[in-house]
């Protein structure tokens, strides 16, 4: 298993973080233009109009953990192109374009770590990472992880932030819902706790699996969450659709998800869920 | 629409079976006139469905995968089950159409059948929502797969949807939550699970009702992460390149079957389950007694941890140092 220490990736993913370079980023909610080291102070979120900017898998995943208590695991596992897909590009450049700009093989990072001194189970996909989309290498990433969780009765933490299934992997990726779903079924079996937390955007093929399957379902404030992306309905309804359709205050209204829970609050919210579940 | 998107390989096909059909018409049982020119044509029609048939792109699959005389699951289980007995809702909100199930006898064996249900005409077609299921069909599904587990019957899900239905309501619902929970329970249900794709295997909508412990595809059928249509107009920017898409999807049965997904290609008639439905459901019977039989001498547990591992193992990465 390989692992690296959280000061390795911290300098190499900034580059990935979703904001213009330079001193200053506007808002894409608000259209404010905020002095950046105050966004990254606030945990990328605007401090005028409270807008969640999506963030990388390792900052993410730092952002909940003890400090340098992160070890990763499975790190060195690499997407094949097994179906030899082409579109417009060869999936296998797309893969190289990506590991270029990433230190991550994949679009999910994984491994454990401590919420306040309490051992989890944890990961968070790369959004930036080809969509944040699931392949083989992520299905079996997340897997491992589930089955780590189970084996060692430890409890889970999966942050998603995904497209859906990878369709340069074709079936494969399909099949990765089953997969981890199967995992998902044995934890459950074992009364670990798992805890999804679903941030913008999830759609497809994750949501459709182990992200609607969390024992308790969190969604940050705002977060696009649903089956079908909005433009895939838009097109087939051909309506309007409603003020606010698949966001993640529609969910809570329509019972699909637990509580929405603001990133500075997350951490302590995990924790707390966690003592009272697994406590 | 474009040329490529009609049926056009089967024209000259079907223009043969229309001439001996005309032929039949003129010629009264028994009298024996243009018996020579029909038996001609009806060699003649053989060659050329073998010829064709054996050179489909995959795109054609696709199209004969959807082609709208194809059997649907209420046509397998008028011809390939006795005393099907539908059952109705899913005790939650409604019953949805998209999707059937019930009790019937499989070669006098009870089982629980589930399925996509796809309309014939114009009327059935929305009603049956062109076979996309909303989260209550899926909840349906797994009420009678939780009944088919009670009362230890073997499950038999037949697929054929383009997909889980794309609209508010469906979403409203929780389409996610109802397609998730189905892969979750269908993992370990302590019944034996045969599932079979008879037409279009849509995605997460078709893997829904398809977590088995044998799997299999009809001859000409399709099962893809997304729908040739779909795929095209993102990676290609273009819905009418589907047909590249559905090369590059590889979502036919032999494909299929190469990247160790399903277990087994059940044969159609010449010419696809649509030129004679009946034998098309004989070989589907004969596949499904086949598959029961083989899964019914095995303890559940040991059914539960093949099925398992069936999942566990598919998908193709590479992990150096190991
Ligand atoms: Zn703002």
């Amino acid at each position: 298993m390989v692992w690296f220490k959280k000061d390795f990736f911290s300098k190499r993913e900034k580059k990935t973080l979703k904001v213009p370079q330079g001193l200053w980023v506007k808002c894409n909610h608000c259209n404010e233009i905020i002095y950046k080291k105050e966004v990254e102070r606030n945990l990328d979120v605007c401090p005028k109009c409270n807008y969640h900017f999506r963030i990388s898998s390792r900052r993410r995943i730092e952002t909940v953990l003890d400090e340098g208590s992160f070890v990763e695991y499975d790190g060195a596992l690499e997407p094949q192109d097994a179906l030899d897909f082409k579109d417009l590009k060869r999936y296998k450049d797309r893969l190289r374009e990506a590991h270029k700009k990433h230190a991550s093989k994949d679009a999910f990072v994984s491994g454990q770590g401590l919420i306040d001194g309490r051992k989890v189970m944890i990961g968070a996909f790369e959004f930036s990472f080809m969509g944040g989309s699931m392949g083989s290498v992520v299905g079996e990433k997340i897997t491992r992880l589930v089955e780590h969780a189970s084996a060692e009765r430890t409890p889970l933490v999966i942050f998603t932030s995904s497209g859906g299934a990878r369709m340069q992997e074709g079936i494969l990726s399909l099949m990765q819902m089953a997969k981890t779903a199967a995992a998902i079924a044995r934890l459950n079996e074992k009364g670990i706790p798992y805890i999804s937390v679903l941030t913008d955007p999830t759609t497809g093929g994750v949501t459709a699996s182990f992200a609607m399957l969390g024992d308790v379902i969190v969604a940050e404030p705002r977060a696009l969450i649903g089956f079908a992306g909005p433009r895939v309905i838009q097109e087939t309804i051909r309506q309007k659709l409603p003020e606010g359709f698949q966001r993640a205050e529609y969910l809570l209204e329509h019972g699909m998800i637990d509580m929405i829970v603001e990133r500075k609050m997350m951490k302590s919210t995990l924790s707390l869920l966690l003592s009272l579940l697994a406590g | 629409m474009s040329f490529k998107h009609t049926r056009d390989f089967d024209k000259p096909i079907e223009e043969i079976e229309r001439k001996i059909e005309e032929l039949r018409h003129f010629s009264p049982n028994g009298t024996g006139a243009y018996q020579e020119e029909i038996r001609k044509l009806e060699k003649k029609a053989e060659k050329l469905i073998k010829d064709i048939y054996s050179n489909l792109t995959p795109w054609q699959i696709t199209l004969v995968a959807r082609h709208p005389e194809r059997p649907y699951t209420l046509d397998y289980l008028n011809m390939a089950f006795e005393d099907f007995v539908e059952l109705h809702g899913d005790r939650l909100y409604r019953d949805d159409p998209a999707i059937v199930g019930g009790l019937a006898r499989l070669d006098g064996r009870p089982v629980v059948v589930i399925g996509q249900q796809k309309g014939r005409n114009t009327k059935q077609r929305f009603y049956r929502n062109y076979g996309m299921p909303h989260p209550d069909g899926y909840r349906k599904a797994l009420r009678l797969m939780r009944l088919a587990e009670r009362f230890n019957k073997p499950i038999v899900t037949l697929i054929d949807t383009p997909g889980a239905a794309p609209d508010i309501e469906a979403e409203e619902r929780g389409q996610s939550e109802a397609i998730a929970r189905n892969l979750l329970c269908m993992s370990s249900l302590k019944v034996p699970i045969v599932s079979v794709v008879i037409g279009e295997g849509g995605s997460g909508g078709a893997l829904a009702i398809g977590v088995a412990d044998r799997v299999m595809m009809m001859e000409y059928s399709t099962y893809s992460v997304i729908s040739p249509e779909g795929c095209a107009a993102i990676l290609w920017k273009d819905g009418t390149k589907a047909d590249l898409a559905a090369k590059a999807l590889r979502m036919s049965a032999p494909e299929l079957k190469k990247l160790g997904v399903i277990d087994r290609i059940i044969k159609e008639p010449l010419g696809g389950a649509h030129r004679n439905p009946r034998k098309a459901a004989e070989n589907l019977k004969a596949a499904l007694v086949d598959a029961l039989d083989e899964l019914s001498g095995t303890q559940i547990d040991r059914l539960l941890d093949q099925r398992y591992e069936k999942f566990r193992r598919i998908g193709v990465f590479r992990e150096p140092g190991t």
